[in-house]
């Protein structure tokens, strides 16, 4: 059995000696390296530009401008979202600006050289003179009448209005009991993958081969072919080793047009390599939105409606899925809960900032951080245990599939199992227990649970595509399964993994499948000219439509192995089972064979094949999902904060998920700590700073601060199994559960921590000098501390009646 | 100015020369001159340890050593640690706890690792996660990073 | 992550490190570990012409037990007081320095003559009343710690002159502590304290010294709180109130992570913290 084992990665031999193969560890004969001039203003006009003195630097090849590259690009960069009878402004975005910019780091040169530091060093010799213009960086201000224009010419700051809903909200509003209504934000994050992008390109004959940090190198080369105006059999994309993406590498980048057609220009390689610095300014960010949500229950806690408006913040271009991504979290917006009525609403802003696109979780991470603590705010308004209210509102198994107030149907939950389950492993009696002793001698410790559902498994053509949401594109994925002469297997993937050991569990499936050994089985992706066309990975799609796609393809090649072995074996198809990796004639385990002696036959076949069967052991699956997979589960997180410094420590974690039967337990357990850890990193530390100017106050990771093993505790994971009737190997993503889990368990974590000193509200990230000052404000408003608090049960928060400043008491209006 | 400097380094048990521009970085002369990419770039700050490499046994950023300053010294690298056709056991831990998954930070933190269990063969857990704070990792949350150094201490590693 | 351009020296002795900085004036930098200079070079905020580099001058390194007190070669490499227990503050300010990676190269006289007041060594140094020994055209000559550090970036140091060593008293029966306040293990010092404290043969604070770090442009000693305190007892409730005057005559930079108001909290509870540390010792 290989599926379920937790097989050593085939990755890893290379990765731990230094072999990896990394876009910047490519050297090619005659590379030229090229550095972009970007502007320090984040809204300018380009006055003038003077290229000379960087021309004239011994070893500069070319300075090209915006204006000198125009004609070299078709098409600007892309943006695919056409919802169905939904504008979106859409600025034209160019590689490189013409005469305006409107973010610090957008590019407007760029200097090929003979090596890296000559590109730099003439890169600073260009002089470009601005005209700056007043910059606007709240969303919510860029929204006021009067606020400076990103885009003059759209006349206002707003992108669109996207609005989806299900349910009476008015009536479910007004029959509320209670109502809680609070302001979150989800502030901006950076992917920030520890390889920084790089893209080499080089001319070919008439084409071009670029070699790129994509998670996306098929729509890489399909986006830029356009763009380019290159026949996509004239452009080869590879994606070679990738290290980390996060969503930052689901991108079309201009730096990947600017050195496709560089090299285009020169004949010669050419390589860019992003700085540190540069990807904190210019690959693009996640999150920044704004969370307006009122929740309405009955007195007995039952959930009548559930409102929220979304600001989100998207910079100041469209880059590929930058409008959408607020979006991609609605159809996880009631939660695990079996919410009647759901209202949401979505206003996209320009802003004089970096794009915002996927980051990991993209949308739901947001999403699952205003429902989670909108369910801790509502408990408390009706003095009631959290966890009491959750399990009132939860879908019940025997309901799955179940079709939520926004038509969405979640495949298949259990959604009390992994509560009660994690309830197992942390005690949260013990835990109050621990806590109310600890209060008595002045230390603050606190809990969150958070339960959560995700929508992946990206996606049901038919949902997200042109007739559903309007995404300009599809969601199958391709898998090619080859046995050779000999029974090794290689499978072609249009997967594009980065980390997520998909080389390893493919190769799980297909040998589970094909009666071969795993370390047998070669899996190949990310290069466009191996294998079939395929969409990437993201959005944890890649085992729940990549792996069901080998699946199905690997099912192919066993048939037709069976029919083989069968007219070898002179025995009915029907009659051959594949069991203990050997190919025998049901009822009779002596008449076998393996997967090598049928390929052997396949290829060069000791008798002839029977008329009907073509020589070769090949197929292919292009598999396009009925649905989308959701995956659930619930975490615990205990903080500890200072209450005289403000800091926060994350003490301890427990994480139960569900995603299916496993194909790799280990991958999921290492999946499941980078999540968590992504997300304790926005909770506690990072954030994308600008000024008011515009002014990126982060541009490194000095100041952008990625939590590192000092600043965390070891991770306790358990799982339930309860697969999914989507797909044959029943199996959910869990690359971004994590992340999408952990933000609102670390936040009620830290807010329960401080109940004493009566902090009732603080947004992410919960630095030292804000909990500081959170401390210091609810001290100031005389409502803490209370040294005599005793730790209570989570439903007794608030239950004296400090709830919300100004819940919407009646609702609705 | 700027003229090339000659320097003169056992790399990985060799020893190599080369004419450079003072300001090449160290990691930039293995990766580019010697082509040993096995050492990474992830920042511009000192910060990542992704370019952590041994001069003369002891674990620097490579990217914020000349490449003049290693004149005359020993130099190891992910591709000289173990021997050969023997993995180091950090690296064998590495991969049986699973402490890797892009693994562009993974060369670093194993040479960082390698001086930890150097200067302390069996440290705590917390000793582990404070001797790492220079390295960054953002796929596996350092869990079963921790899990692989304490394994291969647990062999009584040391490098 | 590319410095400017820049000549380059390694000469083999002081006298030819000093005549190299004279000839070059201001275009020039000393180079010992690199570790403040390079990270300003590789994103630019530095490009001097010319680096001086230290690595081949004998005689600038170790630490020795001399007249009463401990002198520490310039190129002494924080690694090296970090495993030097017997200095006591200095090694565990050390130990606390970014990361063993950094710690392997940094060293404590490219520390001090950078002059950050973000670092931990120049507030400990201060703190110890300890002395710089330095060497430039015109001989050489000792600087106290108190006047050496003189504003962001900026020491008594002339551009031809060279910190060759660090002097220290040895502060027999000394107490210590020290509090460095950080988001992340790796980072600068948000706030530091290095707490000194002797006590009487009463249990009494018969002296103390404190030293600060990142509370202005420069290291700062909490002459407040040392005043408060000395000759007083020390009591949690004395080192508590005296404490309180930890932020007195700081001018604390603001940044991200920390208003100046945050900064002069943290200071009053880290002094307090490191106090207690130190007479506990």
């Amino acid at each position: 059995m290989s599926i379920g084992a937790p097989m050593k990665r085939k990755e890893d031999p290379r990765m731990i000696t230094g072999r990896g193969r990394y876009t910047d560890n490519i050297a090619l004969p005659g590379m030229l390296h090229a550095a972009i001039v970007r502007s320090p203003e984040a809204h300018a006009a380009i006055v003038s530009m003077d290229t000379s003195a960087a021309r004239e630097r011994p070893g500069v090849v070319a300075v090209l401008t915006g204006e000198e590259m125009a004609s070299d690009f078709a098409g600007p960069l892309a943006m695919v979202w056409a919802p169905p009878g939904v504008e979106i402004k859409t600025p034209e975005h160019w590689p490189l600006k013409r005469g305006q910019v409107k973010h610090v780091g957008d590019p407007v040169a760029v200097v090929v050289a003979a090596s890296r530091g000559v590109a730099v060093d003439a890169a600073e010799d260009v002089v470009v003179e601005y005209d700056p213009k007043p910059a606007v960086v709240d969303p919510e201000a860029a929204l006021e009448d009067g606020a400076p224009l990103v885009w003059e010419e759209f006349g206002t700051n707003q992108t669109h209005e996207w609005a989806v809903g299900g349910g009476d909200i008015e009536a479910a509003l007004a029959e509320a009991d209670v109502t809680v209504e609070h302001r979150f934000v989800n502030h901006r994050t950076s992917g920030a993958p520890i390889e920084p992008r790089c893209s080499i390109a080089e001319p070919r004959g008439d084409g071009v081969t670029l070699y790129s940090t994509t998670q996306i190198p098929h729509i890489t080369r399909f986006v830029l072919g356009g763009m380019l105006g290159i026949p996509e059999d004239k452009l080869r994309v590879i994606a070679p080793d990738v290290g980390g993406g996060f969503g930052a590498k689901l991108q079309v980048y201009a730096e990947e047009a600017l050195m496709v057609a560089l090299a285009r220009r020169l004949g010669r390689p050419v390589k860019w390599t992003e700085t540190r610095s540069e990807h904190m300014t210019t690959s693009h960010h996640g999150r920044d939105q704004i969370n307006y949500v009122t929740l309405g229950a009955k007195r007995d806690g039952t959930v009548t409606g559930c409102r929220a408006r979304i600001i989100a913040d998207l910079g100041a271009y469209q880059q590929l899925l930058t409008p959408f991504i607020p979006t991609l979290g609605f159809p996880v917006m009631g939660g695990c809960y079996r919410f009647p009525a759901i209202d949401l609403h979505f206003t996209g802003v320009f802003t004089n900032k970096m794009c915002t696109d996927a980051i990991r979780g993209a949308g739901r991470p947001e999403a699952t951080y205003w429902i989670e603590l909108m369910m801790d705010r509502l408990a408390d308004e009706l003095g009631m245990d959290r966890l009491e209210l959750r399990r009132k509102n939860f879908i019940p198994k025997e309901e799955f599939p179940f079709e939520t107030a926004l038509g969405i149907v979640y495949d298949s939950g259990d959604y009390h199992g992994t509560l009660d389950r994690l309830l197992e492993t942390f005690d949260l009696e013990e835990f109050r227990r621990e806590q109310a002793s600890l209060r008595a001698q002045g230390k603050l410790r606190g809990v969150g649970i958070s339960t959560y559902v995700e929508v992946c498994g990206l996606a049901p053509s038919r949902a997200v595509g042109p007739q559903g949401v309007g995404l300009q594109a599809a969601f199958y994925e391709s898998a090619n399964v080859r046995v050779t002469p000999t029974g090794s297997v290689t499978v072609f993937s249009g997967a594009s993994p980065h980390g997520q050991g998909l080389d390893t569990s493919f190769a799980q499936i297909a040998g589970e499948l094909l009666g071969v050994d795993p370390e047998n089985v070669q899996v190949l992706h990310g290069d466009t000219d191996q294998g079939a066309w395929g969409w990437g990975t993201y959005g944890s799609r890649s085992l729940a439509v990549g792996g069901e796609a080998v699946a199905r393809a690997s099912r192919k090649v066993q048939e037709k192995a069976k029919r083989i072995c069968a007219a070898l074996l002179e025995a009915a198809p029907e009659d051959i089972e594949l069991a203990e990796g050997a190919f025998r004639v049901k009822g009779s385990p002596d008449k076998s064979m393996s997967m090598a002696e049928i390929a052997g036959a396949a290829h060069i076949p000791p008798n002839e094949l029977p008329a009907d069967i073509e020589p070769g052991l090949e197929e292919s699956s292009f598999y396009d999902p009925e649905n989308f997979v959701f995956p659930f589960g619930a975490h615990a997180c205990v903080v500890e904060v200072d209450p005289e410094t403000g800091k926060v420590e994350v003490v301890r974690y427990v994480a139960v998920d569900d995603c299916g039967p496993a194909i790799n337990p280990m991958l999921i357990d290492g999946q499941v700590h980078g999540g968590i850890v992504h997300a304790i990193g926005q909770a506690l530390y990072e954030q994308v700073v600008y000024d008011e100017e515009g002014q990126l106050v982060t541009g490194t990771f000095v100041d952008y601060a990625l939590p590192t093993a000092a600043e965390l505790p070891g991770f306790e994971t358990d799982r339930t199994v309860t697969p999914s009737p989507v797909n044959s190997l029943g199996v959910k993503g869990i690359g971004e559960a994590g992340t999408i889990a952990a933000t609102p368990a670390v936040a009620a974590a830290v807010l329960d921590a401080l109940e004493p000193l009566g902090v009732k509200d603080l947004d992410m990230p919960f630095t030292p000098m804000r909990v500081w000052q959170a401390i210091e404000e609810a001290k100031g408003r005389g409502d803490g501390p209370r040294p005599s608090e005793q730790g209570r049960p989570l439903g007794e928060h608030g239950a004296s009646g400090s709830g919300p400043a100004s819940p919407a008491e009646g609702g609705g209006a | 100015m700027t003229a090339t400097v000659g320097i003169s380094a056992v790399v990985n048990g060799e020893t190599r020369e080369s004419q450079v521009e003072p300001r090449t970085l160290l990691v930039h002369w293995l990766r580019d001159e010697l082509g040993l990419t096995g050492t990474h770039v992830g920042c511009d700050t000192t910060n990542c340890g992704a370019c952590t490499v041994h001069l003369d046994g002891e674990a620097v950023k490579s990217c914020t050593v000349l490449a003049v300053q290693a004149d005359g010294r020993e130099v190891t690298t992910i591709e000289g640690l173990g021997s050969a056709g023997a993995l180091h056991p950090l690296q064998e831990a590495f991969r049986e706890k699973h402490g890797l998954q892009c693994g562009f930070c993974t060369p670093g933190m194993i040479m960082a690792a390698a001086e930890l269990l150097e200067r302390n063969p069996s440290p705590s857990d917390e000793e582990i996660r404070h001797g790492l704070e220079g390295n960054l990792c953002r796929c596996t949350g350092y869990h079963n990073i921790v899990e692989a150094v304490k394994a291969a201490a647990a062999q009584g590693v040391r490098a | 992550m590319i410095t400017a351009p820049f000549d380059y020296a390694a000469p083999e002795s002081l006298d030819e490190a000093v005549r190299l900085l004279g000839e070059h004036g201001e275009d020039a930098k000393l180079l010992a570990g690199g570790h403040s200079l390079l990270p300003l070079m590789k994103v630019r905020l530095a490009a001097p012409s010319m680096l001086v580099d230290l690595r081949r001058v004998p005689g600038l390194s170790g630490v020795e037990r001399a007249n009463g007190g401990w002198r520490i070669g310039a190129m002494t490499r924080h690694v090296e007081l970090q495993d030097s227990p017997e200095l006591g503050v200095v090694s565990r300010a050390a130990s606390l320095i970014a990361d063993q990676q950094v710690r392997n190269r940094g060293t404590i006289g490219g520390s001090l003559a950078h002059g950050d007041p973000a670092s931990d060594l120049p507030a400990v140094v201060l703190a110890y009343e300890g002395e710089l020994a330095v060497r430039g055209a015109s001989g050489e000559r000792t600087i106290p710690a108190a006047d050496f550090f003189r504003d962001y970036l900026t020491t008594a140091l002339a551009p031809d002159e060279v910190v060759t060593e660090v002097r220290l008293p040895a502060l027999e029966g000394w107490g210590f502590g020290y509090q460095k306040f950080t988001r992340r293990a790796e980072d600068w010092a948000m706030v530091g304290v290095c707490a000194l404290v002797k006590k009487g043969v009463g249990g009494e604070c018969e002296d103390v010294r404190v030293g600060l770090t990142h509370m202005a442009s420069t290291p700062l000693r909490a002459t407040g709180v040392e005043d408060t305190l000395r000759g007083g007892s020390l009591e949690p409730r004395s080192i508590a109130s005296a404490a309180e005057h930890a932020a007195a005559g700081t001018d604390p930079p603001g940044d991200l992570n920390a208003t100046p108001e945050y900064k002069r909290h943290l200071a009053r509870v880290l002094t307090r913290r490191a106090l207690e540390e130190a007479a506990a010792g």
